[in-house]
C-alpha cells in the first residue's frame, strides 16, 4: 500500500478526516500522472483519502461562458460526490475556483455551502491546512519557472497579485523552494495571464496564441527547463504554443515535483 | 431602419497582430511598462490599498446619494454664473450644444479630450451642421486627422507608430513622411493647432470630477490644452456625465493621488485644473448628461461601473487589450471597462464583447475605485447566454456537454469512445469538431493510454477506497 504516514509536517489534522480527491476531467483523460501524483503525496501525509468514481466536470467551461443553465447538472453532480468529505482537494486552481466562487447560481443549501467552503486547490492545503515543511523525498535538479494560474493567485489567493501593494507572498514558490536541487528562476511577467482561459483558447485563438508565445520567451530567457503550476490547464496551452515555436521548455504539474513523480 | 451588426472583436484583434511584427509588440511593450510605472508609484505610498477603498466609499456614497449632489452642484454652479443644462441622452447633449454655439454664432470649435463627447458622437452632429471641430488634445488630433476614433481612454492614439504618425502628418499637412522625429511631430501639430485656438469662438471641454459643495469641476490634461480651450475663446462649454460628482473639495485629496498614478505611473496629471464659474467677460455653460447611467445606476449587477475615473489602469494591464488594440473592439470604450460599459448601450451590438476576456481579473485588482470589472465581464456572459447571444456552436456543445457532465455513465462512455477514436484531448475537451483554432499556433496534447480513474480501480479499489 502507497499510503504511509513519513511526512514531516506541522498539522494538526484529526485521523478522522476525509478527504476528497477531485481530479478534473481534463486531468483525469489528458494527465493522469498528475492525478496519480496528488493522490500519492496526500497518501505520505496519512490521510485518509477517497475518490469517487461518478465525478465528471466542475461545470466551468459552461459557466465560464455564461451558460449557467447547462453548468447545473455538473454542479449538482459536484456536490451530490463531494458532500460527505470533510474537505476536498483538487490540483487545479480554477476548477476550485469555479467551485468555491462560482457555485452560486446554485440553491445555496448547508451541503452546497459546505462543498464551496471545504474545496482546496492543492498548493493551498498542503501550505495552509496541512502546513508541510518539508518534501524529504522529492529532488529535482532542475531551473524552474513557476506558473501560477490567474484562477490560483487572483481568484484564491495562492501568491500576491503583482497590482495588489503589500508584502510579496507565493505560496507555490514557498513548496516547490523545500524540493532539494530546484532552483527557480524569476521571470519579467510572473502574473501576466498566459492566455489560456478556458474556451478563450480557441475561440480568441490569434490573441491566445500571441499571449502563450510570450510567455514561453520569458521562461526560456530567464534559463528555466521547466515550467511548473498549479493548473495544468494552463501548461496544456503553453507546451502546445512552446512545442510549436520549437522552444525547449518542460512543463510538469507542482503535485508530480513535490511527490517526486510519476512524470 | 438600420440593422445593427455586432462587433467582431476577435477577428478585428487578428488583424492587429498579423499586420506586421511591429504594432503589437510596440502597443504592448509600452502599455506593460507603463503598468510597472504604475505599481512603482503604487507602492510607494504605504496607504495606496487604504485610498483605493476609500475612493471607492466615496463614490458608492455619492452614487447611491446622487440626486441630492446633483442639485447641490447645480446651486452652486449657478450662483458662480455658470448656465446649467440637463440633457437626458446623447442627442439632447448635441442639440443642446448646438443651440449655444449657435446662439453665439460660433463656427470654429476647439475641443480638449473628452470620452462623453466621443459617446455622444458630438463632433459628427456639429459638423453636419457646419460647425468645424478641431481637437486640441495631441492623440487625439492624431485620431481626428486619421478619422479614427480613440483607441484608448488616456492614450487615444497609442496603436500606432511614431512612423505612421509621420505618414499621417504627410498626408494631411504637408510635412516630411520620412521625418518621425517626436519633437519634430510635436511642434508640427502645435504650429497647426495654436491658430485654431485664436480662431475659435468657444473652447469645449469635459471634466473629470464635479465637486457638489462648490459647484466646481475639475479637468486633468498633460498638455494644458483645455486650459487654453477654456481661457482664450469667450466661451466654455463642459460636457460632465451625471456620475462624476464628488461631494466635497477634500475628497479630491484621495482621487488626485490615484488618477494619475493608476493612469499612467505619474504622481500627478501636469494640470489639474479647478473651474469656478465664468471668467470675466466670458460664459461658461456645463452640460450634465445622463445617457444611460441612471438606469445603469438601477442594474444591481452593474451599477458599480459608474465609479469609473477614466484612468485606463485596467487596459494598460488588460493582456487581451494589450495584444488586441482599442480599435479592435469596435466601440466607444475598449479594454475591460469597455467590455462591462459597452453593453449598457447595446446589449446585441456589444455581446461579444464580454468573450473577448480570459477572466484573469488583473483589472479588478489595478482598478483605483475597485470596480469589480473581471466579475462583472462574467456576470455580462451570463446575460448574453439568458438572451441566447451565445455563438451557435458554444450553444451546441454546452447543451451536450450539460447534460453529459451531469451523467458520469455517460460521461465515461463518451471518454471510452473518444481516447482511442481521436487521440487528442481538445477535441473532446472542447466539445467542438472544428481542431483548427487550437492547432494553428499550438502542438495537441496526446491523451493518455489510461485514464486517472481507470489507474484508480487498477490501483486502489483493494483498498476499499472506492466511494460510489
Amino acid at each position: 500500500m502507497a499510503t504511509q504516514t513519513e511526512a514531516t509536517s506541522r498539522r494538526d489534522i484529526p485521523e478522522s478526516m476525509r478527504v476528497g480527491l477531485f481530479i478534473p476531467c481534463y486531468i483525469d483523460m489528458t494527465y493522469p500522472e498528475v492525478g496519480v501524483a496528488t493522490l500519492q503525496l496526500l497518501e505520505r501525509f496519512g490521510l485518509n483519502v477517497g475518490y469517487p468514481l461518478t465525478q465528471t466536470c466542475c461545470g466551468q467551461p459552461m459557466s465560464n461562458s455564461g451558460d449557467e443553465h447547462n453548468a447545473e447538472a455538473a454542479e449538482q453532480l459536484f456536490v451530490d460526490n463531494f458532500k460527505d468529505f470533510d474537505c476536498i482537494v483538487g490540483p487545479a486552481g480554477s476548477c476550485v475556483k469555479q467551485v468555491r466562487c462560482h457555485f452560486d447560481r446554485m440553491k445555496q443549501t448547508d451541503e452546497v455551502k459546505h462543498v464551496r467552503r471545504h474545496t482546496y486547490e492543492l498548493v493551498e492545503f498542503l501550505h495552509d491546512i496541512l502546513k508541510v515543511d518539508a518534501f524529504p523525498w522529492a529532488e529535482f535538479q532542475h531551473a524552474v519557472a513557476i506558473h501560477n494560474s490567474c484562477s490560483s493567485v487572483r481568484g484564491l489567493g495562492i501568491a500576491k497579485p503583482s497590482e495588489i501593494v503589500g508584502v510579496p507572498f507565493d505560496k507555490t514558490a514557498s513548496l516547490l523552494s523545500k524540493v532539494k536541487g530546484l532552483v527557480l528562476v524569476p521571470v519579467d511577467r510572473p502574473d501576466d495571464c498566459c492566455g489560456f482561459g478556458g474556451t478563450f483558447c480557441v475561440t480568441d485563438e490569434a490573441v491566445s496564441a500571441r499571449m502563450g508565445l510570450e510567455k514561453a520567451h520569458d521562461q526560456v530567457r530567464h534559463g528555466a527547463e521547466y515550467v511548473v503550476s498549479p493548473d495544468m490547464s494552463c501548461l496544456m496551452h503553453q507546451q502546445g504554443v512552446a512545442r510549436r515555436a520549437g522552444l525547449d521548455l518542460k512543463y510538469v504539474h507542482v503535485a508530480q515535483v513535490l511527490n517526486g513523480g510519476p512524470f | 431602419m438600420s440593422i445593427v451588426k455586432q462587433v467582431n472583436p476577435v477577428a478585428a484583434a487578428e488583424l492587429f497582430i498579423i499586420q506586421d511584427h511591429v504594432h503589437e509588440p510596440m502597443h504592448d511593450r509600452f502599455l506593460w511598462g507603463t503598468m510597472q510605472r504604475r505599481n512603482q508609484q503604487a507602492a510607494a505610498i504605504p496607504e495606496w490599498e487604504e485610498l483605493r477603498e476609500l475612493a471607492s466609499k466615496i463614490k458608492e456614497h455619492t452614487l447611491t446619494h446622487l440626486d441630492l449632489y446633483l442639485e447641490e452642484f447645480e446651486r452652486n454652479a449657478t450662483k458662480r454664473g455658470a448656465h446649467i443644462h440637463w440633457a437626458l441622452d446623447a442627442s439632447e447633449h448635441n442639440q443642446i450644444v448646438y443651440s449655444i454655439l449657435y446662439d453665439h454664432g460660433v463656427k470654429e470649435l476647439i475641443k480638449s479630450k473628452s470620452m462623453l463627447q466621443e459617446e455622444c458622437q458630438m463632433t459628427p452632429f456639429l459638423e453636419k451642421r457646419g460647425i468645424k471641430v478641431v481637437e486640441s488634445d495631441l492623440g487625439e488630433r492624431i485620431q481626428q486627422l486619421d478619422g479614427q476614433p480613440p483607441s484608448h481612454i488616456v492614450f487615444p492614439a497609442i496603436h500606432k507608430t511614431r512612423q505612421d504618425v509621420a505618414k499621417l502628418f504627410a498626408r494631411t499637412i504637408g510635412t516630411d513622411p520620412n521625418n518621425d522625429d517626436p519633437h519634430f511631430l510635436t511642434e508640427v501639430v502645435r504650429n497647426n493647432a495654436r491658430p485654431r485656438f485664436l480662431a475659435a469662438g468657444a473652447g469645449m471641454t469635459g471634466g473629470n470630477f464635479a465637486i457638489a459643495e462648490t459647484g466646481t469641476f475639475m479637468v486633468c490634461t498633460n498638455e494644458g490644452n483645455a486650459d487654453i480651450g477654456a481661457s482664450v475663446p469667450p466661451l466654455h462649454i463642459a460636457s460632465i456625465g451625471i456620475e462624476k460628482m464628488i461631494p466635497r473639495v477634500e475628497d479630491m485629496g484621495v482621487f488626485l493621488r490615484l488618477l494619475a498614478r493608476s493612469a499612467e505611473g505619474a504622481p500627478l496629471t501636469q494640470y489639474s485644473s479647478h473651474f469656478s464659474g465664468p471668467r470675466k467677460n466670458g460664459e461658461l455653460h456645463i452640460v450634465l448628461v445622463d445617457n444611460g447611467r441612471s438606469r445603469r445606476l438601477g442594474m444591481p449587477d452593474f451599477w458599480h461601473s459608474l465609479k469609473c475615473i477614466r484612468c485606463g489602469a485596467c487596459m494598460n494591464t488588460c493582456p487581451v487589450y494589450r495584444r488586441s488594440g482599442g480599435l479592435s473592439y469596435g466601440a466607444t470604450y475598449s479594454g475591460p471597462i469597455g467590455v462591462i460599459l459597452d453593453p449598457t448601450f447595446d446589449e446585441f451590438k456589444y455581446s461579444e464583447l464580454p468573450f473577448h476576456s480570459t477572466l484573469c481579473g488583473s483589472c479588478s485588482e489595478v482598478c483605483p475605485v475597485k470596480i469589480d470589472i473581471s466579475d462583472q465581464i462574467l456576470k455580462w456572459r451570463r446575460v448574453m447566454a439568458e438572451k441566447g447571444y451565445l455563438p451557435l456552436v458554444k450553444k451546441l456543445s454546452f447543451s451536450v456537454a450539460g447534460h453529459v457532465f451531469g451523467h458520469p455513465e455517460e460521461y465515461q462512455t463518451l471518454q471510452k469512445a473518444a481516447g482511442p477514436a481521436m487521440d487528442h484531448a481538445p477535441h473532446f475537451l472542447l466539445y467542438n469538431n472544428s481542431l483548427n483554432p487550437w492547432t494553428r499556433d499550438r502542438e495537441l496534447p496526446r491523451v493518455a493510454k489510461q485514464t486517472f480513474r481507470e489507474w484508480y480501480l487498477a490501483n486502489r479499489s483493494e483498498h476499499g477506497n472506492v466511494q460510489n
